[in-house]
């Protein structure tokens, strides 16, 4: 009974999706208001039907209905019901309903908010967002469906959703396979979900630049509803990216974080088209420039994100993160095309009506500097795309499957991340409108020495490499640039109104979150530089197996295998090997690290997991490779030194906490004042913004 | 403000073909590795083109070290697609062994064994292991899977005495006699 | 075309492996009476490869059997004496260059190499133009009123502007 049930619900949201998307369009066409909001009801109404599916599939997901297929595949019975409840997202299917859900309590929110100045969007909003809603929707009714059951038809066992015959019988397996091992993970339970709502929250910005871009009021409006959403959404990429990247260094036991695999590539391509908006942006609000620049960087990343889960999804791309192969291939293909497509034409009708207000001014002048860093991400996307990209080529033009690995992407981009280090140390410095060599040299010439001291001496104490240096001296520039600006700031502030320092501070970083928020954003880049830096070029790495009391040394450690134990929990459902190993450094006894590896007997599949020791100098990584199973004599150990890599997660918190504090909403950001000719009739009474 | 300064202008013609041959260029070809992906493996009914497989030494047919599908036409062929690393390829080897010595001498049947991208001593030990005495060969570039779009091992392809293909098994045999019902059907 | 351009290169590279191992025939003795090659000199090979039936996964620290299995045949190569080229070679002539972590740089697969840096350096040149296009018009209208103006145009710019003037008035 219960599938039925959230089969059917979910059909009547998509039905209500479809409702919503079609009466809105007539409704415009036909300037009957009565039925856009007729439209708008049908589009709040979606998201407590979905809500009600997915209830309806967390209950059988919980309570082991394991004649439902996706539950038998996603869970079983050892699993505690934590984790059955978020294999809701583990699976194809499942997920598909999770990002609707997501997608619908977006559209909701945003069909909730205050309409009345910009009512002729609104019906194109719910447009662009019923269609994208009602796509995802399709894929779970006609393709991927939940709720499909096992039936026994002639002895044997089919898989759909209505019995395939009168006299079939539904068939309840005993148990499930349960979740991939992979995905038990603290880290990987949110990491997925954060990375669907950054990718779900960028659906917002870019309905609201179609909205502008079909009804032609294409001023700052749909910029100024926006950009808070874009942030938001860029948040929640940024952490789905970041623990995605943590998750890799605990379970994958690969040592790293970050592989370049085609499938993050593919989470990361938004993020940086994301980024570029997020600055450019703040040039159209401020000096009226690049229109067109903005919107092809809203359909740029709503489209990467489309086709960036279109290729994970079909099995387009192949990698630990894809899913398997499915039918919704064809109809995801459709859609991609479609929203590409129509998003470019509509963007080349209405080009000649997104007009600059003013020029640019100076090639120092903040605004360029910002175009120059555009430029940046856009190569770094070019890189990425390409490298994606081009092994299908090969496959197809030659029939040779070809790697596109972390060399080539290294290569490649570490010159322009580079040249982003340094942007982010001159801009904030430059002047919106002008700026002179001199002024942004006298505005520069501290933070320049600074840094140019902290390098000699790491020259001297640390390393000679030459790339580490480049990449330490850029860190230091921004580190320095970025926290003099602070003190200057606030030591203006403190000398014209009278106040202590940090009082000072505190106001003047309040009065424009915003901007401040953007620099500690910026001082958790140079921290996560450093950690990158770190790891890229010092890490090192040995491998041995040894007896029990014997010992291996890496750099100033050493590692002494104890003892080694292994033991099954059948209520988890797994079998633990666990190792136990002493370290030293210098001689010293540090203490001991417990490397182990879990084999989870529903999946058959092993989990390494490492011991870690971190500080703020390095990691000390150790994974427990193989061992003798007759005796528990000897075993191999992999152990890694990855030098400074815990600045990487340092400056990850510190990007949060600086992303949240500019994106907090303080107040409405619509009920700001229009740029221009309303600003500064409105001066006298905005002047305490 | 300067509201003119941009005259109003379009997107250059050049520029929109460029756009739009870049987006058909990128939807064609992912079309097209979608519907290569999605095709599954070669089916029942196909002709099969012919191929060359290179024979380890030990494995040889008629002392030559590479055969070809043509050299068994008016036979029926049983290729199976396997590797040393491959746990269920285990479960049917002794099976396959069987069965080719119940045919070997009838001349109507032939066994071959593809090795899939594998380690040439792993293999061996692994033909030693279960004493396949059938021709076998590496298939380490996939050139043959690839012809047949396998999905993984092991997998087992019927040909029949034409070269068409009749039947395909995806995973393991349970039985010897599994086996010996497919390749019946066509000695009839 | 391609094809041929490659098995010539094969060819040649592996008369050159011959011609190697060859020369290095007296030294092979020498080679062959080193211990099993170490693990750490197993993975610095393995590292530069990657797993021909996983997805992109270096075989260093692929987990699989299969995976396994390619790091015993780099040791026994590796006591055979055999260098990290050789090695990377074999695998590449059997399993494809899908083994590498970069395309080799042969026919098609120069467009992975020439591509990017081609488009980056077509961008910055649009981007300069915009700049001359967009500063150019200034030079014309230099001094008028409405860029006094462009510069004060929000309450934001204006606070700016008014730290910045405090800041020199401090000086």
């Amino acid at each position: 009974m219960l599938p039925e049930f959230g089969y059917g619900v979910l059909l009547v949201s998509f039905i209500v999706t479809v409702y919503s998307g079609i009466a809105a369009v007539y409704g415009v066409t036909n300037r009957s208001a009565s039925l856009v909001e007729s439209a708008r009801r049908a589009q709040l109404l979606s998201f407590p039907l979905i809500t009600l599916s997915s209830l309806t599939l967390i209950y059988l997901l919980v309570n082991n209905h394991f004649e439902v297929s996706f539950v038998y595949e996603v869970t079983s019975r050892s699993m505690p019901t934590y984790l059955k409840v978020t294999a809701w997202w583990g699976g194809q299917a499942g997920s598909l309903v999770f990002w609707s859900w997501l997608l619908a309590a977006f559209t909701s929110a945003v069909t909730l908010r205050k309409w009345d100045r910009d009512a002729e969007f609104l019906p194109w909003v719910i447009v662009i967002s019923a269609i994208t809603l009602a796509f995802f929707l399709g894929m779970v009714v006609f393709y991927e469906n939940p709720f499909t059951r096992f039936w026994l038809v002639n002895g044997g066992v089919e898989p759909a959703m209505f019995p395939p015959s009168s006299t079939a019988t539904v068939f309840t397996p005993d148990d499930g396979q349960g979740l991939n091992p992979l995905l038990r993970h603290p880290g990987m339970i949110i990491h997925p979900p954060m990375l669907y709502l950054g990718f779900v929250s960028f659906v917002i910005p870019y309905a609201f630049a179609m909205a502008a871009l079909i009804t032609g009021r294409t001023d700052d409006r749909w910029i100024r509803i926006t950009r808070r959403w874009a942030l938001w959404a860029w948040l929640f990429l940024s952490l789905g990216l970041v623990l995605g990247g943590r998750w890799a260094y605990d379970v994958l036991g690969w040592g790293g974080y970050w592989g370049w695999d085609p499938v993050e590539i593919a989470a990361f391509m938004p993020w940086l088209t994301g980024t570029a908006f997020l600055h450019s942006v703040m040039i159209q609000e401020k000096r009226g420039l690049l229109k067109h620049w903005n919107m092809i960087l809203v359909i740029l990343t709503y489209a990467l994100v489309i086709f960036g889960t279109f290729l994970t999804r079909s099995g387009v791309l192949s990698s630990v993160h894809a899913f398997a192969n499915s039918p919704i291939g064809p109809f995801f293909m459709g859609f991609v095309s479609l929203s590409l497509i129509a998003s470019v034409a509509l963007l080349i009708k209405r080009w000649p009506e997104l007009k600059s207000e003013t020029e640019m001014k100076s090639m120092l002048s903040r605004e360029a500097l910002f175009l120059l860093n555009n430029l940046l991400f856009m190569s770094i996307l070019v890189v990425c795309f390409w490298g994606v990209i081009y092994p299908l080529i090969s496959e197809l033009a030659t029939g040779q499957k070809v790697t596109v690995g972390p060399p080539y992407y290294e290569r490649a981009t570490g010159p322009l991340f580079a040249g982003l280090l340094f942007l982010m140390a001159v801009a904030p410095l430059s002047a919106w409108g002008h700026s002179t060599v001199q002024t942004l040299g006298r505005a520069l010439w501290k933070s320049f020495a600074a840094a140019l001291v902290v390098t000699g001496i790491l020259f001297a104490t640390y390393t000679q490499n030459v790339y580490a240096l480049v990449g330490f001296f850029l860190i230091m520039l921004v580190l320095s640039a970025t926290l003099h600006e602070f003190w200057r700031g606030a030591r203006a502030r403190q000398k014209a109104q009278d106040e202590n320092f940090f009082t000072a501070l505190s106001r003047l970083m309040g009065r424009n979150r915003r901007r401040y928020g953007g620099y500690i954003i910026h001082i958790s880049m140079a921290l996560m530089a450093i950690g990158i830096l770190g790891i890229e070029l010092f890490q090192t790495e040995t491998q041995g197996t040894v007896a029990q009391g014997e010992q291996i040394a890496i750099g100033d450690y050493v590692v002494e295998y104890r003892e080694l134990a292994s033991w099954a929990n059948q209520g988890e459902g797994v079998n633990y090997t666990r190792a136990v190993v002493d370290i030293y450094e210098n001689g010293i006894y540090l203490g001991q690290l417990y490397p182990r590896i879990d084999y989870y007997f529903d999946s058959q599949q092993n989990m390494t997991i490492p011991g870690q020791r971190s500080t703020f100098r390095d990691d000390l990584y150790i994974l427990l490779v193989d061992w003798q199973p007759v005796s528990t004599i000897g075993a191999t150990f992999k152990i890694y030194v990855n030098p400074l890599v815990n600045w990487l997660w340092i400056g990850s918190i510190t990007f949060l906490l600086g992303l949240i504090f500019a994106a907090w909403p303080d107040r409405d950001p619509a009920d700001e004042p229009v740029r221009r000719k309303v600003t500064r009739d409105v001066r006298q009474t905005s002047a305490a913004d | 403000m300067t509201e003119t300064t941009t005259p109003k202008r379009g997107v250059p013609l050049w520029a929109q073909i460029v756009i739009w041959a870049f987006i058909a260029g990128l939807l064609v070809l992912v079309g097209v590795i979608l519907s290569k992906r999605q095709q599954g493996t070669v089916q029942p009914g196909d002709k099969i083109p012919d191929f060359t497989l290179p024979l380890f030494s030990g494995y040889e047919y008629e002392g030559k070290s590479e055969v070809r599908l043509s050299d068994f036409s008016g036979k029926v062929v049983v290729l199976n697609f396997w590797a040393s690393w491959c746990k269920p390829c285990e479960q049917e080897a002794a099976e396959l062994e069987e069965a080719w010595q119940f045919y070997k001498d009838g001349g109507k049947v032939v066994f071959l064994g593809a090795d899939y991208v594998d380690t040439e001593p792993e293999a061996r030990a692994y033909l030693k292991k279960f004493g396949i005495t059938y021709y076998n060969g590496p298939d380490m570039g996939t050139r043959i899977s690839q012809l047949f779009r396998i999905r993984g091992v092991p997998e087992t392809y019927f040909i029949d005495p034409e070269g068409v293909l009749y039947f395909v098994k995806v995973g393991p045999f349970l039985s010897v006699d599994e086996i010996k019902s497919i390749i019946e059907q066509k000695l009839q | 075309m391609d094809r041929t351009k490659l098995r010539i290169t094969n060819y040649a590279l592996l008369a050159l492996a011959l011609l190697l191992v060859l020369m290095g025939m007296f030294y092979e003795t020498a080679f062959a009476q080193d211990p099993t090659p170490t693990d750490d000199e197993v993975n610095r090979i393995a590292k530069q490869l990657y797993c021909p039936v996983c997805e992109n996964t270096p075989l260093d620290v692929c987990p699989t059997e299969a995976c396994r299995q390619w790091r015993e045949l780099i040791r026994l190569q590796l006591s055979q004496g055999k260098s990290e080229e050789e090695i990377k070679q074999y695998f590449v002539d059997n399993y494809g260059a899908r083994v590498l972590s970069e395309p080799p740089r042969t026919g098609l697969n120069w467009l992975v190499y020439i591509l990017p840096p081609v488009l980056i350096l077509a961008g910055a040149f649009i981007l300069f133009r915009s700049f001359r296009e967009w500063t150019k018009p200034r030079a014309v209208e230099a001094g008028s009123g409405p860029e006094k103006e462009a510069g004060k145009a929000s309450p934001r710019d204006e606070y700016i502007a008014r730290l910045e003037e405090e800041l020199k008035n401090r000086k």
